[in-house]
């Protein structure tokens, strides 16, 4: 236990502050002295430390103003000087653990304190914040509010006194990649070997190498009418304007471009090039409908099939990219199609 | 490559021609190749109008 009690930030959102359920998630942010709610739980595992201020926002405030409220929190939390914060747990409710991991993100960033927050696994939050952000793995329900948050305050108390920290598992919180080297007791052919055996008899195993997950996503409803919509086309298969104005690398590529077909009934081969290393370029070269098939799109449009082709196509290269690359890229992606309005996407792929 | 799409998440898709030239083929003429593409593009049309269970994860 610290000689001088920690001052402690502790951030929640409507629910768990008190304001409401959902109609309360359009609550802008506020700070309330001491602690409330669950915070008080905490209060037998305090010792000399203190929750100072307890900060709490709406779920769909922080959702619908992001940059906006995380600042404003903030600078709530800078007014009360804490030595830590801790936000949630969120649980599996995905808004609340979005605001969390932000809010930690940011408060690590500009206050320079240890930030720690709790979510379950299928929490949104995770998948976003989990390499920024300690986050201690929780239940999916506030069933266990008590042990999740003191585990929050251990693993924070931890931070704040720069102790070395365990493994994730041991210290009950989600990998955030960090990979440190360490010396083992026998060479990888004996580690692998046994693992294998394991797993062919069935039994518990730990891997070394955490293969990626992918969540399934929920099939977005169908388009109402095709005859109304705004359709886009989208490659991965690296269509650029001749000279590849904006750069857009032949592998691993880190972004992605806008090109305007206004106008054009057809892609002519003169006008394009093809920045990907991972396939032989020359049928698409010779004829870029063949990846961004405008011609065909045109005719629909043209016989009332699809209501408008979206005036660009929007174009990357999906070769030998890091998820995080790609995950980032294809919101990036989302998010301008929905801000110029689209319906649906043709995404073509080599 | 659609298995790559399925595991990832892809719902919605439609096997193209083929990698190099997924809605285009250089072996037929310009005309039956334009009729491939709008075909293709028709399929992907009909797959977006049309509801879609969920997929099992991975």
């Amino acid at each position: 236990m610290a000689q001088q009690g920690l001052r402690i930030v502790h951030f929640l959102n409507q629910l768990f502050g008190g304001l409401g359920g959902e109609e309360a998630a359009d609550a802008p942010p506020r700070a309330v002295a001491g602690a409330v709610g669950p915070g008080r739980a905490l209060a037998p595992q305090l010792g000399d430390d203190q929750i100072v201020a307890t900060l709490i926002c709406g779920d769909n405030y922080v959702a619908e103003h992001l940059d906006e409220a995380i600042a404003t929190l903030v600078a709530l939390a800078r007014a009360a000087r804490p030595g830590l914060l801790l936000a949630g747990p969120a649980f599996n409710a995905g808004r609340y653990g979005q605001a969390c991991g932000a809010l930690c993100a940011a408060v690590q960033r500009e206050l320079g304190i240890p930030a720690v927050t709790g979510m379950a696994e299928e929490n949104p939050g995770v998948e976003l914040y989990h390499r920024a952000v300690y986050i201690v793995r929780t239940g999916d329900t506030a069933r266990n509010m008590a042990a999740d948050l003191g585990a929050l305050l251990r693993l924070g108390r931890k931070l704040v006194r720069g102790e070395p920290l365990g493994r994730p598992r041991s210290e009950g919180y989600f990998p955030r990649g960090e990979i440190r080297p360490a010396r083992a007791d026998r060479p990888a052919a004996a580690r692998a070997a046994d693992m294998l055996l394991a797993k062919l008899a069935g039994q518990p195993f730990e891997t070394e190498v955490v293969l990626p997950r992918f969540r399934p996503v929920p099939p977005p409803p169908p388009v109402p009418d095709l005859r109304r919509a705004r359709v886009a086309l989208v490659t991965d298969g690296g269509l650029v304007p001749r000279g590849n104005p904006d750069g857009i690398e032949s592998r691993a590529a880190t972004k992605f471009g806008v090109y305007s077909i206004a106008g054009k009934h057809d892609l002519d081969a003169a006008d394009y090039e093809v920045s990907h290393g991972g396939y032989d370029t020359s049928l698409v070269q010779a004829d870029p409908d063949r990846l961004v098939p405008v011609d065909a799109a045109r005719e629909l449009e043209a016989a009332g099939v699809i209501g408008k082709l979206h005036d660009y196509f929007l174009s990357t290269t999906g070769l030998t990219n890091p998820l995080a690359n790609s995950r980032r890229l294809g919101r990036e992606m989302a998010e301008y199609l929905r801000q110029a309005g689209v319906d649906a996407v043709i995404l073509t792929s080599t | 490559m659609t298995p790559v799409a399925e595991m990832v998440g892809s719902n919605r898709i439609v096997a193209g021609h083929g990698i190099c030239t997924p809605l285009g083929d250089a072996e037929r003429s310009p005309a039956e190749e334009r009729a491939l593409r709008r075909a293709l593009l028709e399929r992907a049309l009909q797959l977006l109008a049309a509801p879609m269970p969920p997929q099992g994860g991975s």
